[in-house]
């Protein structure tokens, strides 16, 4: 009996924590940028749209998203298996460090990081992401002007009008 | 004073002309090899303009004049123009040619490119001046 209010007590809190874990467990990496560059990851995701740093998202979804390229959000984007395990190395060599949660989103859009921050806080109004000049929520650098390197401090955002 | 044409400059005048006569493009001759007709421009040009069942067109990213920069329909990145006439990099990498046909052949057409149609579409792009 001695011994039940402590291992209750640790499994309290365990409980605790974990249901109060931030963004559920979903939040990105620190940083979120890699110390590393690859050139054939910038190279290829930057040639339809911004070379989204692997830290945004945990290494499960990085795995989705290159095993499924030939039909990549509605577009073939499709490598060479050479270059898709290249790319798939280097993404889920340096995933979300902060991610905890057993879930894998494919869009960083999904992520509860991300709808915390951009959606769930009524600081961005709804039509502001409809504007031209920032399109949608994929569009980092519309408004983080540091985006493509990893850089999304919320001191460096200009929201275009 | 006479003048005697010297083996060695035939040899350098040659090996400067030779490549311009061979082709225009090693990727095309490539393509040409594979197939037994012709390549049409004009098969490209129409090729280049054909709506899809995604209701996507070579010209929907590229625009109507593979001379112009386009604009990627989903994610609105800028494109580099396709001819070569104003972009002297395109059609100059293998891989490269390979790897766009596959991807756009699927997202415009729905389906993979024969080789014919992709040597009437370089023959197209690079006759655009």
């Amino acid at each position: 009996m001695k011994l039940m209010p402590p291992l209750l007590l640790a499994l309290l809190s365990t409980v605790a924590l974990s249901s109060h874990a931030k963004y559920n467990g979903e939040d990105r990496g620190k940083p979120v940028m890699p110390p590393e560059i690859n050139t054939k990851w910038q190279a290829e995701c930057s040639s339809c749209h911004m070379a989204y740093p692997s830290g945004l998202l945990p290494a499960a979804s990085w795995k989705k998203v290159m095993a499924g390229l030939d039909k990549h959000f509605g577009v073939d984007a499709s490598l060479t298996p050479a270059e898709t395990q290249e790319i798939t190395a280097y993404l889920t060599k340096y995933p979300s460090n902060r991610w905890t949660a057993n879930t894998a989103p494919l869009r960083i859009t999904d992520a509860e990081w991300f709808k915390a921050k951009h959606f769930n806080k009524g600081e961005i109004a709804p039509e502001v992401w409809k504007r031209a000049a920032v399109k949608g929520p994929a569009y980092c650098n519309a408004c983080h002007l540091g985006a493509e390197k990893g850089d999304f401090n919320e001191h460096n955002i200009r929201i275009p009008k | 004073m006479s003048f005697t044409l010297r083996p060695s400059l035939a040899l350098a005048c040659l090996a400067v002309t030779l490549p311009l006569l061979a082709s225009a493009n090693p990727i095309l001759d490539g393509y040409k090899a594979e197939i037994k007709g012709n390549f049409s421009a004009a098969a490209g040009e129409k090729l280049y303009k054909t709506v899809g069942p995604n209701q996507l067109a070579c010209a929907s990213c590229h625009t109507d004049s593979p001379k112009s920069a386009g604009k990627h329909a989903k994610t609105n990145k800028v494109i580099d123009p396709l001819a070569p006439s104003v972009n002297p990099k395109r059609f100059t990498d293998v891989a490269q040619v390979e790897k766009w046909f596959k991807r756009n052949c699927n997202d415009a057409l729905g389906r993979a490119c024969t080789t014919q149609e992709k040597g009437d579409f370089m023959t197209y792009v690079l006759s655009v001046k």
